[in-house]
């Protein structure tokens, strides 16, 4: 007969898994009291044989249990002694993980296509690289239009034929003239003045939008602007006021204050006393459909014009232009957004 | 444009504040820019009287004044001017005044050792007209000792910017008639004038009958026996609130009346004409000296104010010095003529000459404001400096091209979105000036002659809804319905990719498209070169063929700061051309220095083609390419370094170019001296990037893996130096694509033991079947299999 308290008792009082593994080898190996109890069960009755092998089994089992217990036991005292001296400080440096940024004229230009694409604008482009004609001409501003001189040109040819497009606008007659009409579309892009100053810059982004159909009126154009510079500010409430200005690609053309007020030195966009300009904008003038052979008879709308690196400035309270331009590691990681920062409609604009 | 209060009530009878002015003028689309004090600081500048004046005790030219302003202080002033004297009554500026000229701030300071309390002024110090000889002597103020000089003190003038369609507001009478339409006021009428000019203008005018002749009308009157003189005060402080300086009383009546009606006029010294005037072209090779002092070469076809001896001036534009007036001048032919828009234009920015008569005449002034102007410049020049006028003489004629407008009363519905009454049409347009014809609801317009700008239905509209405001559209919510997707496949690609690359730990630059030739030349490409014809400087004098140009000369920079380990990239266009559409997106990123640097638990090393490989080919497996379509060859440009730097194709070498990546070339970091010399890039094609035809989700195959045991093997190969890596990668992935799942090299060996000319190459091969367990014996095949064909295609052998 095993003596089955003083074995468990052995087990556990094992000091290591050696001496565990030894006093296993002894207790239920090929040579332990148990194993040679088994071998004699042979030489029983039936029925004296099936009781003795129940109970041996339950005597085995209650060691393999026993030993087994005192296994998590030792293994578990050993990983505590080894955490007891493996200890980290925690406190240094974090491995490396570099910071990318998109640049806030880019972020602009996701936060206004997601807007627009609300209220089923698309995106459309064209070439850096104007034609005179394109660029002045087809939209209602002849060679001596005097308005031609707002926009300081840089030509690249000495006949002044080719030139560095001085606003989106073009797009529109490349728009109109490839396709059919309805158009509804938002152009941003890159666009070129040759005055360089703290406020100018001889590179710049504009965004133009073109909205042309058979019955869209001024109404529609304050409807869709006032609620693109909602959304795009993010209030619920604003000041906004059109007033009449002249362009000649538009008529009646407007130009578009916002209400605003500072504080601590921040222009915060809403209902403030003063007025900003943030804006030009108008119906597009029969002339600029007929050069772009839509009949101005069938198919009106409005169309406008918006500088983007102003409203990335207001919006996220930069100061210099040029600085948009300057690729300063320090700017561009304090003004840029985190490339997961996507905007879209419904996880919101912004953080 | 600036006005001031007291002249627009020439024109406009209204009881409206100031205001209420300023909102109305912006919201009639005439916005006012600022309101300035005009006169405000002015106030401090006070009539005095230099009580005693006697010399200066450490000094000669200076005298020590004792001034009063009227009371029983006595001011002491140390003044310079040699005709400060006792009893004189002049102007006196007290400290913390600001001198208009020299724009400084008065202190009290001590002069060669006596306290000065403030300036006594002279003419020019106060921006009244040059003479800076001596301080202003006033005659006859006594009474107005202690009082302000600038007596208009409150009178605001308000600064307009007029948009170039409206030369009509050019004019104090325009910006009236603007505001009377609008309902601010009544517009005055013009005083009629009674002068008995009874003899004949004797200098006799022609306009040259020729092609190209800039001028329409030539209208002219002779004054004679004038006594040219300064200009009153009253005149004098309205010229000063234009930003003008005060000349003469004839030159100033001239200015007056451009500023009052947007009528230009000049005056010649008539005695200085030779016998007649005779408005003609200009020929190659005249020249003349303008009122500017500078002389005019001309070039042919330029309208010239000529008499026999040759080019008086420019018509429109600028008068020469020949027959400018004079104070003394006594005999002068004053002219009031009609020069065409695009004559001026083109003459003006052939000389580069801007004047304010050319910014009117190329806007278009009134061609029937001749007589008009004429009258209201003789009679102020009668007025103040005397003299006897001739009649008139008008000579020329030009067709009336004011077209007849059908108005269509739903029209103004159709655009605008609300509708109008004709009752209320007639109203505004008769206000501004137009002429009418109503029937039914048919309209005939015919705008006035001050109206260049209005030539079409559609223009009578702006005016209309300008008017009666656009604060009364009523605004039309937008509909929240799309029916095109937003972002075509390309536009998606450059959102996609610019965000991938950021998040790889680039930040995004927005650079010029323009660059310096010299830096743009290093990575050309032998591209041709695409000059800016007016640069604004020589070092952005070309449109950029790379888009490494300008980022690595902000790469510089940011090391120069002080920033050596930078990762920067830009997404935008390059050119290969100068027409329009030739340029293309290309995403380039740039980065240089150390990877860990000042690390507390991993080595230095430097940055490297495979950082910059890495960042290449991730992003273009998140653009949507299949690993296995992207083919990597050594294949390079030339501002890469050739012996590291490759480039990835589509599906083959010959495939399109998808990206290049690599160590940007030593020669070009020395070239441009970086301070760190360990510079890598990459650059992203999007045109090249293959637009799938279905959606990518049509493209997997179906989901599908092996439930059964997948083994590993090692293999070690020596084989030639020169067998690219990728190669055996390939080759044995193709062994038995069924069974063969991955390919890895894990290590690369050369030198040491190695024979001369070859590599030992460590491979990894993952293996597992679709359908069953494989056994051992399966496995040694497939090994067997594998380095068979390596010794087959490489020559390699198995490293026992």
């Amino acid at each position: 007969m095993v003596d089955l308290r003083e074995l468990i008792q052995k087990v556990s009082q094992a000091k290591n898994k050696l001496e565990l593994q030894s006093l296993k080898t002894q207790f239920l190996g090929k040579n332990s009291q148990i194993n040679q109890e088994f071998k004699k069960l042979g030489s029983l009755t039936e029925d004296e044989r099936k009781r003795r092998a129940g109970s041996l089994n339950n005597e085995k089992q209650k060691i393999t249990e026993a030993i087994n217990n005192r296994f998590r036991e030792l293994e578990k005292s050993e990983i505590n002694q080894k955490l007891e001296k493996d200890k980290v400080d925690v406190t240094l440096p974090a491995r490396e993980r570099p910071n990318g940024k998109i640049h806030p004229v880019s972020q602009v230009i996701d936060e206004i296509s997601s807007i627009f694409s609300e209220i089923g604008f698309s995106v459309a482009e064209g070439p850096d690289v104007e034609t005179e004609y394109n660029n002045f001409t087809a939209l209602n501003t002849p060679e001596d239009h005097p308005a031609r001189d707002m926009h300081d040109t840089f030509y690249l040819d000495d006949n002044k034929k080719i030139l560095l497009r001085t606003h989106t606008s073009p797009v529109q007659i490349r728009t109109m003239l490839s396709g059919k009409p309805p158009f509804k579309i938002i152009v941003p892009g890159r666009t070129y003045r040759c005055d360089s100053d703290q406020t100018h810059a001889p590179m710049f982004h504009q965004l133009e939008g073109l909205h042309i159909d058979k019955d869209i009126t001024m109404g529609h154009l304050k409807g869709c602007l006032d609620y693109f510079v909602k959304e795009f500010f993010e209030v619920k409430k604003l000041k906004m006021r059109f007033r009449p200005s002249h362009f000649p690609f538009t008529e009646p053309s407007a130009e578009v204050d916002i209400g605003y007020r500072l504080e601590n030195g921040r222009i915060i966009v809403g209902e403030g006393d003063k007025w900003l300009e943030i804006l030009g904008c108008g119906m597009v003038h029969p002339n600029v459909l007929k050069n772009a052979k839509v009949d101005p008879k069938k198919f009106q709308g409005f169309a406008f014009g918006m500088g983007i690196d102003r409203l990335a400035m207001l919006k996220y309270g930069i100061n210099d232009l040029r600085s948009f331009f300057e690729a300063d590691y320090r700017w561009l990681n304090y003004f840029g957004f985190d490339p997961l920062d996507v905007p879209t409609n419904y996880r919101g604009l912004s953080r | 444009m600036i006005i001031t209060l007291s002249w627009l009530k020439n024109h406009l009878t209204t009881s409206a504040n100031l205001s209420k002015i300023i909102d109305k003028l912006t919201g009639i689309g005439l916005e006012v820019e600022g309101v300035k004090e005009s006169q405000g600081e002015l106030s401090d500048f006070k009539v005095a009287k230099v009580i005693k004046a006697e010399k200066h005790p450490n000094a000669d030219k200076l005298k020590l004044c004792d001034v009063s302003l009227g009371d029983n202080k006595i001011i002491k002033v140390v003044c310079g001017a040699a005709n400060a004297r006792d009893g004189l009554v002049t102007i006196y500026a007290p400290p913390g005044s600001v001198i208009p000229k020299t724009k400084m701030k008065l202190k009290v300071v001590k002069i060669r050792g006596v306290e000065s309390h403030g300036m006594l002024c002279s003419e020019s110090e106060l921006n009244i007209s040059n003479e800076s000889d001596g301080i202003i002597e006033l005659k006859n103020s006594e009474k107005h000792i202690g009082k302000n000089y600038f007596k208009s003190k409150g009178e605001k003038s308000i600064d307009i910017s007029i948009t170039p369609n409206r030369p009509d507001c050019l004019g104090v009478r325009g910006i009236a008639r603007d505001l009377s339409s609008s309902g601010l006021g009544k517009l005055k009428k013009q005083p009629s004038i009674k002068i008995n000019q009874k003899f004949k203008n004797p200098i006799k005018v022609s306009i040259k009958k020729e092609k190209h002749q800039g001028c329409g009308i030539f209208g002219s009157v002779y004054i004679k026996n004038v006594q040219n003189k300064e200009s009153p005060d009253w005149l004098k402080k309205r010229i000063i609130s234009l930003g003008l300086k005060p000349i003469s009383a004839i030159v100033d009546a001239t200015n007056y009346v451009m500023y009052d009606l947007n009528r230009p006029l000049h005056a010649y010294d008539a005695d200085k004409i030779d016998q007649e005037i005779i408005v003609r072209n200009s020929k190659i090779g005249e020249s003349f000296e303008a009122l500017d002092n500078k002389t005019y070469k001309l070039k042919n076809n330029m309208c010239t104010i000529s008499d026999k001896s040759g080019v008086l001036g420019l018509g429109g534009i600028i008068g020469g010095t020949r027959s400018g007036t004079e104070l003394s001048t006594t005999n002068i032919l004053l002219e009031s003529a009609y020069f065409f828009p695009s004559s001026i234009r083109k003459t003006s920015k052939s000389l580069d000459i801007d004047t304010d008569a050319k910014y009117r005449f190329e806007r278009g002034i009134d061609p029937g404001s001749i007589r008009l102007g004429l009258e209201l410049g003789m009679c102020m020049i009668l007025d103040i400096c005397g003299g006897e006028a001739s009649k008139f003489s008008i000579v020329g004629k030009i067709k009336d091209e004011r077209p007849t407008i059908d108005l269509e009363l739903e029209k103004f519905l159709k655009v605008i979105g609300f509708s109008i009454t004709i009752g209320e049409i007639k109203k505004i347009l008769i206000s501004l000036g137009c002429s009418l014809k109503i029937s039914g609801k048919k309209i005939k317009v015919i705008p006035p002659s001050w109206r260049p700008d209005i030539k079409e239905d559609i223009d009578l509209i702006e005016e209309l809804i300008r008017i009666k405001g656009f604060d009364k559209i009523s605004l039309v919510r937008p509909e929240k319905i799309r029916t095109k997707e937003t972002l075509s496949f390309k536009q998606k690609l450059f959102h996609l990719s610019q965000r991938a690359v950021a998040n790889k730990g680039y930040l995004e630059a927005v650079t010029w498209s323009f660059t310096d030739s010299r830096i743009d030349k290093q990575f050309a490409q032998g591209k041709k070169e695409i000059e800016i014809a007016n640069p604004i400087s020589n070092d952005l004098n070309v449109l950029r063929r790379s888009i490494f140009s300008n980022l690595i000369i902000y790469l510089k920079k940011n090391q120069d700061r002080g920033y050596p380990d930078i990762s920067l990239f830009e997404i935008g266009p390059i050119f290969f051309g100068n027409k329009p559409g030739e340029q293309e997106i290309v995403l380039g990123g740039l980065k240089s220095g150390v990877a860990n640097r000042k690390s507390w638990d991993a080595q230095t090393r430097n940055i490297d083609v495979f950082d910059v490989k890495a960042d290449a080919m991730k992003t273009l497996l998140e653009l949507g390419i299949e690993e296995n379509d992207l083919h990597i060859s050594n294949k390079t440009q030339n501002y890469y370094n050739p012996g590291r730097s490759g480039s990835v194709n589509l599906k083959s070498e010959n495939g399109t170019i998808l990206a290049l990546f690599g160590e940007i070339h030593p020669a070009i970091v020395s070239t441009l001296d970086l301070k760190e010399k360990n510079v890598c890039g990459f650059e992203i094609f999007l045109k090249n990037i293959p637009e799938f035809k279905k959606k990518h989700r049509f493209y997997k195959k179906n989901y599908f893996v092996s439930e059964f045991q997948k083994s590993e093997r090692d293999f070690a190969f020596v084989i030639d130096k020169n067998y690219k890596a990728g190669d055996i990668e390939k080759l044995i992935s193709e062994v038995d694509k069924d069974i063969i799942k991955k390919v890895l090299i894990f290590d690369v060996f050369e030198g040491g033991n190695m024979p001369e000319g070859k590599k030992s190459v460590a491979i990894n091969v993952t293996i597992q079947s679709m359908d069953k367990t494989l056994s051992q014996k399966d496995l040694d095949q497939v090994s067997q299999k594998i380095i068979n064909v390596v010794k087959a295609k490489t020559g390699g052998t198995i490293r026992s």
